[in-house]
């Protein structure tokens, strides 16, 4: 009863706050997509230098999309990457072709990729064609950049929003004065933090869903795994970050004081939690990556969207992000009692 | 009979200071009981613990016998504090169906009370107003009705009518008068001195003790002065 009743005027709030459900449902959106924007930018046209091949894939490498052909030998061509003139080098070495990928953006990769294969289609070459020799001047092969961080992307995101959402509102409810008056009431504190999480949770599962729904199918995002066990990581992450955020709240005494958990709480995660390589980083720090949430949400998003792991492979980070919640949850509860022993 | 309220020899602290150091106070079930004190004398410590929200360092309180705190008293219990504890975003029917839902009232009954209590705070037609659109006086009125809502038996007001004006003040306390008419106990807080005449008994709260305590004709007597007012600067004096 006091639980829903808490359920009840949280969708309330919420409904009447505009603003705070335009931020947790459209701003997520606009930050992803101006990523997106930067990370993903379609239909590079490359410029391509050439020596000693044919007209006909010259001809192909033009009608393909290519901005530009320039004749020249390979260290002109290396030189050329230095300058950032160039983007790919092709030739044949023993009658195979090779292609020195200038490699330092994903995209751009991709982009000489797609036009070196649509003008070998267009030759004619037949079956039994010599497979090119793909280097790279910088960089090594991987996966579009976006693909392999948007993963993560769609965990920091969720995370963040909801951290920010969640906290300042059970913030709100100790500056308006509407906590200590619940207090007074025969209300008991696990119920509060329960009604909170549940009545926030609700709001949780439409946001990872339009998020996920957004990354899909709209970016086009890579994706191995399983819609719905992606949605299911998607709201475990929300509700640790959820019940993060009304821990945290508890030590900020008002929404400024809250928003200064952002650089100490969230940013750090971020670099963290796999967007960056962590592999080159000294032991110490890869550490840190261990304590926190977003660092096993994000692997496992991840390991499902690039992997196609199933929730059953992923249980590790899956049990110790409910751990997380877990205490998240009991700490809120034991915060509580600075407000109200009983 | 047993007292309404009855605080033992409370002491509390916060860090180091000593808000209060050895506060004794009865209260009878159904007076209106006046807690007089300068700002920072404690008052709203010593209200938040017979409310049960803080819990005292020494001493304890009892609430027709039993101690505080405890979830059981609590619902009998209307507390309304300084600030107003107030959901901006609701209507004002949302707000105190929300608090009337905390303390289990059915849907039938939460229907009926709410209707009540705006009637008693004269607010009925603002019912589905949505609180930000409230003035100072209707919000306060407003958190008047939300620790009215069910029905307690004690209710407990800190500085009921900080920014009132003196029309609507009068009208709360003629509110106050028909509570008391129905057998509820009220403790009321405040630092008007004219408030503190219409209270059946009050007590002077300073510097951590219960300086006085009686009936207002009784303590202008003890002190032979003309007004509270006097009586309460006889009983500080000594600290100036």
């Amino acid at each position: 009863m006091n639980i829903m009743a808490i359920v009840r005027r949280i969708i309330r709030q919420f409904f009447r706050d505009k603003r705070s459900m335009g931020l947790m449902f459209i701003a997520p959106l606009l930050v992803l997509t101006l990523v997106w924007l930067v990370l993903d930018g379609d239909d590079y046209e490359p410029v391509i230098a050439v020596e000693g091949v044919l007209p006909a894939l010259v001809d192909g490498l033009e009608d393909a999309g290519a901005r530009e052909i320039i004749e020249m030998t390979e260290q002109e061509a290396r030189d050329a990457f230095e300058q950032g003139e160039a983007d790919a080098y092709i030739s044949l070495k023993d009658g195979r072709p090779y292609i020195l990928l200038e490699g330092s953006e994903p995209s751009v990769n991709t982009a000489v990729m797609k036009v070196f294969q649509e003008a070998r289609k267009g030759m004619n070459i037949g079956p039994g064609q010599m497979e090119p020799l793909i280097k790279y001047y910088y960089g090594s092969p991987d996966l579009n950049l976006f693909d392999r961080v948007g993963s993560v992307l769609i965990g920091f995101f969720v995370f963040f929003f909801v951290f920010i959402i969640g906290g300042i509102s059970f913030l709100r409810e100790r500056t308006q004065g509407t906590l200590e008056k619940l207090l007074s009431t025969p209300i008991k504190r696990w119920e509060i933090v329960t009604g909170y999480l549940i009545g926030f949770g609700l709001f949780t599962i439409v946001q990872s869903f339009i998020i996920v729904i957004f990354s899909l199918y709209v970016f086009d995002m890579y994706m191995a795994g399983d819609f719905w066990q992606l949605l299911l990581v998607t709201f475990l992450l929300a509700v640790t970050a959820l019940s993060l955020a009304t821990l945290l709240s508890a030590f900020a005494n008002n929404e400024f004081q809250f928003m200064q958990f952002i650089p100490v709480v969230i940013v750090p995660q971020v670099f963290f939690s796999g967007i960056f390589p962590l592999e080159t980083l000294a032991e110490w720090l890869q550490w840190i990556s261990y304590i926190m949430p977003l660092t096993y949400g994000a692997e496992a998003l991840q390991q499902m969207m690039i992997k196609g792991v199933n929730l059953s492979e992923a249980w590790m980070e899956i049990m110790i992000l409910i751990v997380f919640a877990l205490a998240f949850y009991l700490l809120n509860i034991q915060a509580l009692k600075k407000h109200r022993r009983l | 009979m047993k007292a309404m309220v009855d605080v033992k020899g409370v002491a509390h602290s916060f860090g180091k200071e000593n808000v209060l150091k050895d506060v004794h106070l009865e209260i009878q079930p159904g007076e209106i009981f006046g807690l007089l004190g300068p700002s920072g004398a404690g008052k709203t410590t010593l209200v938040k613990m017979i409310a049960g929200i803080l819990e005292p360092d020494h001493g304890e309180v009892l609430i027709g016998g039993q101690p505080m705190p405890s979830l059981q008293l609590m619902k009998s219990i209307g507390y309304m504090a300084q600030s107003d504890a107030l959901y901006h975003e609701l209507s004002a029917r949302e707000n105190l169906d929300f608090f009337a839902s905390i303390y289990g009232l059915k849907k039938r009954e939460r229907k009926e009370q709410i209707q009540e209590v705006m009637e008693i705070v004269d607010l009925a037609d603002h019912l589905d107003k949505v609180v930000e659109q409230y003035s100072g006086g209707m919000k306060r009125r407003l958190s008047l009705a939300a620790s009215l809502i069910h029905e307690p038996k004690l209710l407990i007001l800190d500085e009921p009518t900080v920014g009132i004006d003196p029309v609507l003040r009068q009208s709360i306390w003629n509110a106050f008068r028909d509570f008391q008419q129905r057998g509820m106990t009220i403790l009321v807080t405040t630092h008007v001195m004219d408030e503190a005449e219409k209270c059946d008994r009050i007590a002077l709260l300073r510097n951590g003790y219960v300086m006085a305590s009686g009936t207002p004709d009784q303590l202008k007597q003890d002190t032979d002065t003309q007004s509270i007012e006097e009586a309460f600067l006889v009983y500080g004096g000594d600290n100036r």
